[in-house]
């Protein structure tokens, strides 16, 4: 058993058997699995997914449509952007 | 992809996935269902998966009423876990006359059925321990009320729906439609033509463009509404709070986080799903004033979604005047995904049997044309 996401334990048979199951894009995959969703927010297991998948369709990692990144980049207190309001 | 079907259903969110799996149960297979990106890609994924039964009509509650019996029996009608939990919606009062009109909308609710009350401050400080009870008023609560996760809901309908033998194509877009003396001939898509003579619109947000392919105006708008995620924590909150007054909402789900958002009155209506900083600023600052303790909660991420917005704030369905067989199912301005179960059982019904179980001729694209009466409870 390889873990691929360690925030959310997803393993790599996981992912392959997703794939299987026909989520064949890193959209479907990370909402199918939660794959990137945790703390990290895939920065450690994107990669491996993405090499995961184009190997599996036989494709470049470059042919696959990425995940869309969103704010914040790390993890942060609420409070920070609330500061502002306060009086 | 099939090149003529009984039905074509435009969408693959929870409305076009629920008609299809409903009009498939009811033993019309000949579906094509076409979505432009990935299964619950637009609303429905990026929605806070509320699941509410407070409203002020009566046809919202009545809606959103049977759709709970609907998912309170999910898991085992679909085969999946939805996360389905009923920890209640506690609904705050911050202003004077909220007070009154929550006590009439409890009555209305009760009559119907539902198990809502008026509860004290310290009532809801029971119910949610962390709660600024000083900075409320009252609040109402429903314990049937609660939330799941959208995606798993539409995989659930989605597989079933192909098991029975409905084609769902995702990554396929909908270009034009061909009508000849105001009949639907066929939809063409990125990927070839299917003829068929009904079309189901529920493309949500997009649902307008759906309609001037066939000449039909209609008065859904798309508003950006923002969302965030925090990180796992342990069980901290049972009930989704809203306030319609702050125009908040969250809730904790299965897994631990914390999602939710603030509806913008400024936003104008486009097409923009970014991400702004003004939108975590205005949700915390109103978080800080209900649960002041939820500020050293870590955000993770947030993103955004549209709303597909009526003038009075209730979904259009049923036949379209000039195009019989468009079926609308769209602009439910904020609450789809809760009412869904029920309304898409009640689109299956009025293609197959021609007649609904509920009436939905109010619902109708032509109320327009005339005075309408609008839902107020909406939030986000």
């Amino acid at each position: 058993m390889k873990i691929v996401c360690r925030c959310e334990d997803v393993t790599e048979e996981e992912i392959i058997e997703a794939i299987d199951q026909g989520y064949t894009t890193l959209e479907e995959l990370k909402r199918h699995l939660r794959v990137g969703t945790g703390p990290c927010q895939g920065r450690t297991c994107m990669k491996i997914i993405e090499k995961i998948l184009a190997k599996k369709l036989g494709k470049n990692i470059d042919e696959l449509k990425k995940t869309t990144v969103r704010p914040p980049l790390k993890p942060v207190p609420l409070y920070i952007y609330g500061d502002e309001d306060e009086e | 992809m099939k090149s003529k079907a009984e039905v074509v259903i435009i969408g693959g969110g929870i409305t076009g996935c629920g008609v299809a799996y409903n009009l498939a149960k009811k033993g019309l297979t000949d579906v094509v269902l076409v979505e432009k990106n990935y299964l619950a890609s637009g609303a429905t994924g990026r929605c806070g998966g509320g699941i509410r039964q407070q409203f002020t009509t009566e046809w919202n509650i009545k809606l959103a009423m049977e759709s709970v019996k609907k998912f309170e029996k999910m898991n085992e009608e679909l085969g999946i876990d939805i996360e389905y939990e009923q920890g209640g919606y506690l609904i705050i009062a911050v202003e004077e006359n909220e007070v009154k009109e929550f006590k009439k909308n409890v009555k209305l609710q009760n009559k119907l059925g539902l198990d809502s009350k008026f509860i004290s401050p310290s009532e809801a400080k029971e119910i949610v321990p962390y709660l600024n009870e000083e900075d409320i008023l009252g609040a109402t609560f429903c314990q049937s009320d609660g939330h799941a996760y959208p995606f798993r809901v539409v995989e659930g309908y989605a597989k079933r729906a192909e098991e029975m033998g409905v084609e769902i194509n995702r990554f396929t877009e909908v270009k034009s439609i061909k009508k000849e003396n105001g009949e639907i001939k066929s939809v063409m898509t990125n990927r070839g033509e299917i003829k068929t003579n009904i079309v189901v619109n529920a493309a949500g947000g997009y649902s307008r463009e759906i309609g001037k392919m066939v000449g039909v105006k209609m008065p859904n708008k798309p508003f950006r509404h923002e969302i965030l995620a925090t990180e796992r924590y342990k069980h901290i909150l049972d009930p989704m709070i809203i306030s319609f007054k702050y125009g908040i909402y969250f809730s904790q789900q299965r897994h631990g986080e914390i999602v939710g958002g603030i509806g913008d009155p400024d936003e104008p209506s486009s097409y923009n799903t970014k991400s702004s900083l003004k939108f975590v600023e205005r949700f915390t600052s109103v978080l800080g004033k209900i649960l002041p303790a939820f500020k050293n909660l870590n955000i993770v991420r947030q993103w955004a979604g549209f709303y597909d917005v009526t003038p009075d704030a209730q979904p259009i369905l049923g036949y379209t005047e000039g195009v019989d067989t468009l079926i609308q199912a769209n602009g439910y301005s904020g609450h789809g995904f809760m009412v869904a179960p029920k309304v898409t059982e009640l689109i299956a019904e009025l293609i197959v049997d021609g007649k609904t179980s509920l009436p939905i001729d109010e619902l109708n694209l032509k109320r327009f044309e005339g005075e309408t009466v609008g839902e107020a409870y909406v939030v986000g």
